[in-house]
């Protein structure tokens, strides 16, 4: 397990530069997090002289980020599952969930299935339904498809394998951005960062201690 | 020993080592240290590669710093296939190793968790550290189940105090019979859900005192302290709480008196014709090679269950039962601690103001058994550990709540806000007491990947253990409800709630200490009886397996018998 360093064997990166999913290759084939990685590191450096700058400047691939060429999904079944994913954990595409979801679903034949299986019924039932796939619906026909897979009380033998996708929808969705950046900042998660001192604010003991009644 | 083997495959040390130790954990790693402090040169044998802190461990690293968060490749967790305890956890190691098998009997459940690393399970443990009371030493005397140990507590008291003085262990002094004290650094103040647990506590009667974890607080010998990032299972890169590896073997690494051999995996002991071990054969694990260190001692510290593999498949005329074991009862009295687990949530904690609440990777309090002087339902007790807080958010910290509210959107995710941090977790660990249903043994059909012969679980908790847990349960209750919760109870029977055997990964006992060799392998200083150059120092010699976590007795008897080693070597006894 740690005959190589854990942190080079998984890629793990500078917190500053927060790659999301990030192990896509860029255009010249470099990962591109390995290029992140590399301008986080001279950024730690310090200010640059000109000539310096210009050195690094020539140095550095330049990096297109552009649009995200998902691994494991058609452009379709991405868009919709980043649509989806939106319209579960509002902000999720803060958090990158459709491109978490690809890159495991990259890995994992398994997962794979779940979603493009998923997927596929979701756009079958909306054109069924409505006429028209996911995206192309309007805003009222989505909303009411997810009212009635977002819940297991509606099961039917028709929407069954509709609300057993949606579970793992939300879960990936949920998961994706309560693990990003803007949804650790959204909860209220202050740690991970040490402290000399472990103190806890006396306005929240008693906050509590008055509500419990002890 | 086949003689072809010798002549064409192994690989035999030119030099006698003083002092072979087998196994670099809690009890190998204090071994390490001792020995060396006293001058004595040791050969330290690993299963596990290297640590490398500083790149092994996954302090401080954000989720989202890893492109599957901490899901595993491909997203293992969500199927069932993820790291145990979860991806960061130091531990290297796992419920099942591949190639490294364990059967369990027909009727038995068992699981044992093993390291491969050098310090161990000390890289990820829980850093609990509790003294065993005076009464927990003599458990015979005290209700006529069980055996007394040889010792009693003030023969280990001296060696608690050194274990303590120098891993680091935070507490307070409380008085308590059941909780001895110690010597104690600071523990860190209570967390918000931890003080309601407190005035919960205190209404129902329960002590709930400051947490004794080896996490130093202030600086010690060169470790730096604690910096309360919440995050000691993931190990430390500074050492602020202990782990073998880095307080004891490295500092002991600089006296150039440590021969480390890493992925040697130990296959038995070569005795000679006296019938003292001369030898330890192991297989290096990275070029599956066979090798064998000469010694004038060993000392197993390779794990309860994995010493007491390695003594009974070190068989040979003079020992058919394997080695140590004329008593025939090295793999006996095998115990874990009892375990259950309640949680809930607390609405006095709804719309709590957001604070830091990472601390030291544990609680800061903890409620020692209070019962020990009142009739029960059952024997023996059992101690409380708590868990809350605003944990860091990972993969799954909110699927349970999403179950259960279901829906999508801005409903979804106020849920998830205003549920965040509002949890408090309870779980009982508890005395279980030897029975002849639970043992270990060798598996005469299976074998590792190197050949050797792997052990055969036979696990049953009795009426005793089972009587505990449900004490748990209610108390668990009690405590929540006076917090406010609500608990669900469970309608599961208690056999289905209570853990299995060896999931609370504290196994001890299968190779005990006791005066008499007719029914204990090990002398009272963990010494062999049959074979005199023959010492154990992991949690095989615990004569019962008391409510308190038992690494710092470990490292307390580790202590106490790598003295006694140096001391019959200066002698010229071994």
């Amino acid at each position: 397990m740690f005959e190589e360093s854990v942190r080079s064997q998984y890629g793990v990166v500078p917190p500053n530069e927060e790659p999301g999913v990030g192990s896509q290759e860029s255009e010249d084939g470099l990962p591109r997090r390995g290029v992140l990685a590399g301008i986080a590191a001279l950024a730690l450096v310090g200010p640059l002289g000109v000539a310096q700058a210009q050195h690094v400047h020539q140095s550095i691939p330049q990096v297109d980020l552009g649009p995200y060429k998902p691994k494991a999904f058609t452009y379709h079944e991405f868009a919709t599952l980043e649509s989806l994913c939106e319209k579960i954990v509002p902000g999720a595409a803060k958090g990158r969930a459709a491109e978490f979801v690809d890159l495991l679903s990259s890995q994992n034949p398994e997962m794979a299935a779940i979603f493009t299986g998923g997927l596929g019924w979701l756009d079958n039932a909306m054109q069924r339904t409505y006429g028209a796939t996911f995206l192309a619906a309007k805003s009222e026909e989505r909303i009411s498809m997810l009212d009635q897979i977002a819940y297991k009380k509606n099961e039917t033998p028709e929407l069954a394998a509709g609300i057993r996708f949606f579970v793992w929808a939300r879960r990936l969705a949920v998961d994706a951005y309560y693990t990003s950046a803007a949804g650790i900042k959204e909860l209220g998660y202050l740690g991970n960062k040490g402290m000399k001192e472990f103190t806890v604010p006396q306005e929240a003991i008693d906050y509590a201690v008055k509500r419990s009644g002890l | 020993m086949a003689y072809h083997l010798l002549m064409f495959q192994i690989t035999r040390s030119p030099q006698v080592a003083d002092v072979v130790i087998i196994g670099s954990g809690a009890g190998g790693g204090t071994a390490t240290k001792v020995l060396t402090d006293l001058g004595i040169n040791v050969t330290l044998l690993e299963a596990g590669p290297m640590l490398h802190p500083e790149t092994d461990f996954l302090e401080h690293v954000w989720p989202y710093q890893v492109s599957h968060r901490g899901s595993g490749e491909g997203g293992a967790s969500y199927f069932g296939r993820g790291r145990d305890f979860g991806w960061w956890s130091a531990h290297a190691g796992g419920w099942q190793l591949p190639g490294e098998p364990y059967t369990v009997a027909e009727g038995s459940k068992f699981r044992w968790f093993r390291s491969r690393i050098l310090g161990g399970r000390t890289n990820h443990y829980g850093r609990i550290s509790l003294r065993y009371a005076d009464y927990d030493l003599k458990p015979y005397s005290r209700d006529g189940i069980g055996t007394d140990w040889p010792i009693s507590y003030d023969d280990i008291a001296p060696y608690y105090d050194k274990a303590e003085g120098f891993i680091g262990v935070t507490g307070s002094k409380e008085g308590l019979r059941s909780a001895p004290d110690g010597i104690f650094q600071q523990c860190p103040p209570p967390r918000v859900h931890e003080v309601l647990i407190k005035k919960a506590s205190d209404k129902l009667g329960i002590p709930c005192v400051p947490n004794r974890l080896a996490v130093i607080t202030k600086p010690l010998n060169g470790r730096p302290a604690c910096h309360y990032c919440g995050q000691c299972g993931r190990g430390c890169i500074s050492a602020a709480n202990y782990c073998s590896a880095q307080v004891q073997v490295f500092p002991a690494m600089k006296s150039g008196r440590v021969n480390l051999i890493n992925n040697a995996m130990a296959r038995e002991l070569i005795t000679d014709s006296s019938g003292k071990v001369t030898a330890v054969s192991y297989v290096d694990k990275l070029t599956r090679t066979e090798h064998q260190v000469r010694c004038r001692t060993v000392v197993l510290a390779a794990s309860c269950c994995e010493s007491t593999r390695l003594l009974l498949n070190s068989k040979s005329a003079r020992f058919p039962n394997g080695l140590g074991n004329s008593s025939g009862t090295v793999g006996r009295y095998l115990t874990d601690n009892t375990g259950f687990g309640l949680g809930a949530a607390i609405p006095a904690l709804q719309g709590l103001p957001r604070y830091d609440s990472d601390g030291m990777g544990g609680a800061h309090l903890y409620m020692p058994w209070w019962l020990w002087d009142k009739k029960t339902a059952f024997p023996r007790g059992y101690h409380i550990e708590i868990g809350g807080g605003y944990g860091m958010p990972g993969i799954g910290s909110f699927a349970g709540l999403a179950n259960r509210v279901e829906g999508y959107g801005d409903p979804l995710k106020k849920a998830i806000y205003e549920d965040y941090g509002t949890h408090v977790s309870f779980a009982g660990r508890g005395e279980m007491i030897p029975n002849s249903d639970t043992y270990c043994e060798i598996d005469p059909t299976v074998v590792d990947k190197w050949g050797i012969p792997v052990l055969k679980f036979h696990f049953k908790w009795t009426d005793a253990e089972l009587k505990q847990v449900e004490h748990m349960e209610q108390t668990f209750t009690d405590i929540i409800e006076t917090m406010g919760g609500t608990v669900t109870r469970s309608t599961r029977p208690t056999d289905q709630k209570i853990s299995t055997g060896g999931e609370i990964i504290h196994e001890v006992g299968a190779i005990r200490m006791g005066d008499d060799p007719q029914t204990s392998p090990l002398n009272k200083y963990c010494q062999s009886h049959d074979v005199k150059n023959l010492f154990v120092a992991d949690a095989a010699p615990f004569v019962s397996n008391p409510d308190k976590n038992p690494t710092l007795t470990i490292v307390a008897l580790a202590w106490r018998t790598s003295e006694y080693l140096a001391e019959e070597m200066r002698k010229g006894n071994v």
